[in-house]
């Protein structure tokens, strides 16, 4: 399979610490990649290089053949990487209908077109993740898994090749888990690659087709879920030497 | 304000330096009060909370510059010590003595806080806070707290400051758009949470405008602090020292 | 829109038709005072209420375009109208340059800028003798008096037109996806950057507009009193006011700034007619600090939650 995304040797730092540390990966297209870590270990980091919320320090990112290491997050994401917020940072002055709008009009149809059309729009997606009752909602009124999908619904308007969910599924119950696990195995059957990471184990391990662990900035393993559960340098990782 | 309470209690024959230290423990608790206000008001959900909180400061000085003009009038206001008025020589140059009792206390005040900062816990939460509120409530430090016992810090340092104004010139209610200028000249020169950057950020500005004042004169002087302002901010934003 | 377009040519109907009913002249200076409020508040909301960038520098915008107009009249003598288009350029590239300048940094930069450009373009001024320095400088309006008997009548309704495109260009922006985009930067910027917005060309045309506009303001200024001096033209009354009046009145909307600018427009004529000009300024003051902790969203949102009780 082709490679989507290819992370050559990437590097941050700030100030004295360094959060990533020569970090070398690449995620095939239609692949669906997991990414653990404990906290601290610099996936968030990872992700906000990839995604452009960061300006790395050292290596290079390559999307699609292209080279997107100096590009503004907004134009990565109008090449195709979408993101959700590990806390959701909805537009708390828009319903959750305007909220997907925007990524419509900035992504998918940059040019002229009324909110009449990307209404329709944003309310079939709505409709696929489950949200379609709460479309008028004030989006700073919603329950935190209503929240967890509206970030991800709103990384998915955006039409992207690749979504990054970070840590969706935080502090969600059992039942919420499973929701939010079928709208990612859908999204990927229709040809998204992603990119989950969490530390909610079973989530990983029913999701990923391959897994890397980071731990100080470093990739420390990285293999089938079970081969990495099983390694003895990420048990250590998580719980402490 | 520091400057004027320093002015009605100097009317009581309270030395200014002295009112000046006096002053501080009023201001911090005030500092305390405002923060706490500031942050029950402000903090907190909305997305345009940010515009609030800095439209409220904004108010708040334009009605504490309009209430010293109706208290004061817009004369300039002075105080009279032993150390005012008088030099030291030092063979050719002549140092007048508030000058030094003014650089004197600046030095000793900024030496306190940098090692308050980095040696005792609440310095080093202060510092935190701005770095990582998360860790900071995780580590048992509520950030809330120190944001506000630095806000009643910052208070009372201004209120010496205000003291040590009024000791070495004179004051008018307008003053405070100049060191608007001036104070936000040396916090971004110097770089956000820098101690010692502020020390030589200081000097620069005073000798910059001294610089500008003798070539071209008075009326180039209030720009000084201002264009150096804008150049570090397009140039190297972090400043001198910052992060 | 048709609705919007009636109501502009009403406007501007009764701006025109209005010096034949009314003859005094005070009306039109206060008629005047009350429409450059409504294009200030405006303007700044357009960048400080849409897209929660907060300019403290109005004056200097304002000064901009007072002074271009009047540095260009002296030389070229240029009509009323070409001095509003080089004085709303001359400031909205002072938008331009200062967004340039700081909105890539987190926004209190931009906020401090502002306030530094305003004492350093006073500053220069001062130093700047042929519009007049400290002095200022007396202005000779022109003799021929297009359509009006009077010269201030004819402000006045050139005013009117101003506040007009001010206003209709508020109502698109806030209707049109580029209102969306600066709404989205206002709740949260990182969110909007990563859904595609580009965070920093928006917000750099919300600042050309703000300034131009603002400037297209100032630059009639000298007119009025047949005079122009810095400090007025800088005064810090046209900051606190451009910044009051939109938060009063409710920025969410084009119409808040509107409210808001009459409202406190009336409030400071009938202090500085009762009382004096300090209190006036005071006044100013308190109202911004009480709407700002009380009714944040202005008297529109106080409106809104009144109408939303009553039902």
């Amino acid at each position: 399979m082709a490679s989507l995304l290819e992370v050559k040797d990437l590097s941050k730092k700030f100030g004295g610490f360094t959060a990533l540390d020569g970090v070398s990966v690449d995620v095939a297209k239609g692949e669906r990649f997991g990414l653990i870590g404990p906290n601290g270990s610099g996936k968030t980091t990872l992700i906000n290089c990839v995604s452009g919320v960061l300006d790395n320090d050292g290596g290079r990112i390559v999307f699609g053949g292209e080279e997107i290491s100096r590009l503004p997050a907004y134009q990565r994401t109008r090449r195709g990487i979408a993101r959700s917020f590990q806390i959701p940072r909805p537009f708390t002055s828009m319903s959750v209908l305007e909220n997907l709008v925007v990524p419509l009009e900035y992504v998918v149809h940059r040019g002229s077109l009324h909110i009449a059309d990307t209404g329709a729009e944003a309310m079939q997606i709505l409709r696929g993740i489950g949200l379609a009752d709460k479309a008028d909602t004030p989006s700073n009124q919603l329950s935190q898994v209503e929240l967890r999908k509206l970030e991800l619904s709103r990384a998915m308007a955006a039409r992207p090749q690749l979504l990054i969910s970070d840590e969706a599924m935080a502090g969600l119950s059992a039942n919420e888990v499973s929701e939010v696990l079928e709208i990612l195995f859908k999204l990927n059957a229709d040809g998204i690659t992603v990119i989950m990471i969490e530390h909610v184990m079973q989530a990983v391990m029913k999701f990923s087709q391959r897994v890397i662990c980071l731990d100080a900035g470093k990739i420390i393993c990285e293999g089938t879920p079970a081969s990495i559960v099983q390694n003895p340098d990420v048990q250590r990782a998580y719980l402490g030497a | 304000m520091g400057a004027y309470a320093t002015y009605v209690l100097a009317g009581y024959g309270v030395d200014p330096l002295l009112a000046g230290l006096l002053l501080m423990p009023v201001f911090f608790a005030f500092g305390l009060a405002v923060y706490q206000f500031y942050y029950t008001t402000f903090e907190g959900r909305g997305s345009d909370q940010g515009l609030r909180g800095i439209a409220f400061f904004f108010g708040v000085a334009f009605i504490v510059q309009v209430g010293l003009i109706l208290a004061f009038g817009v004369d300039q206001r002075f105080v009279e010590a032993d150390y005012i008025g008088t030099s030291i020589e030092f063979g050719e140059m002549r140092l007048p003595q508030r000058m030094l009792v003014a650089f004197g206390v600046a030095l000793a005040l900024t030496t306190t806080l940098a090692l308050y900062l980095s040696r005792t816990f609440t310095g080093r939460a202060i510092k935190a806070v701005a770095q990582d509120e998360g860790a900071l409530r995780l580590m048992g430090a509520n950030p809330v707290r120190i944001k506000r016992w630095a806000f009643g810090i910052a208070t009372a340092t201004c209120a010496l400051a205000g003291a040590l104004l009024i000791i070495v010139g004179p004051v008018d209610p307008n003053l405070d758009r100049l060191y608007i200028g001036r104070t936000f000249c040396v916090v971004v020169l110097a770089g956000l949470g820098s101690m010692s950057g502020t020390l030589v950020a200081g000097l620069i500005l005073g000798v910059a405008e001294s610089i500008v004042l003798s070539t071209a004169g008075t009326a180039w002087a209030p720009a000084v602090a201002f264009g150096i302002l804008l150049l570090v901010l397009g140039v190297r934003p972090a400043g001198l020292f910052g992060r | 829109m048709k609705r919007f377009l009636v109501g502009a040519a009403v406007v501007l109907a009764l701006a025109a038709t209005l010096p034949a009913l009314l003859k005094l002249e005070y009306y039109y200076v206060l008629g005047y005072t009350v429409l450059q409020f409504i294009i200030m508040a405006t303007a700044w909301n357009i960048l400080g209420g849409f897209a929660g960038y907060v300019n403290f520098g109005s004056g200097a915008f304002f000064a901009v375009g007072a002074y271009t107009a009047v540095s260009l009249y002296k030389w070229l003598e240029l009509s009323l109208g070409l001095q509003i288009l080089a004085g709303a350029a001359a400031a909205g590239l002072l938008g331009l340059g200062v967004g340039l300048l700081t909105l890539r940094l987190r926004g209190i930069f931009f906020s401090i800028a502002t306030i530094a450009i305003t004492i350093i373009l006073e500053t220069v001024v001062l130093n700047w003798t042929y519009v007049g320095g400290a002095k200022g400088l007396p202005i000779l309006r022109p003799t021929a008096i297009p359509l009006f008997e009077n010269y201030t009548q004819w402000l006045f309704f050139v005013m009117a037109a101003i506040a007009v495109v001010a206003i209709a260009a508020a109502r698109y922006i806030q209707s049109s996806w580029f209102g969306r985009g600066l709404r989205a930067i206002r709740d949260n910027e990182g969110a909007a950057e990563c859904s595609g917005v580009p965070t920093l060309k928006l917000k750099l045309v919300a600042a050309t507009i703000s300034g131009s506009l603002m400037g297209a303001a100032g630059a009639p200024y000298a007119m009025l009193g047949s005079f122009i001096e810095p400090n007025s033209a800088f005064s810090l009354n046209h900051a606190v006011n451009a910044l009051a009046m939109p938060i009063i009145g409710g920025t969410a909307h084009w119409i808040g700034p509107v409210i808001g600018a009459v409202l406190l427009g009336s409030v400071q004529q009938i202090v500085t007619v009762t009382v004096s000009s300090e209190m006036n300024v005071l006044v100013v003051g308190v109202l911004l600090v009480v709407f700002v902790v009380a009714a944040p969203e202005g008297i529109l949102g106080l409106v809104k939650r009144w109408r939303a009780s009553s039902k």
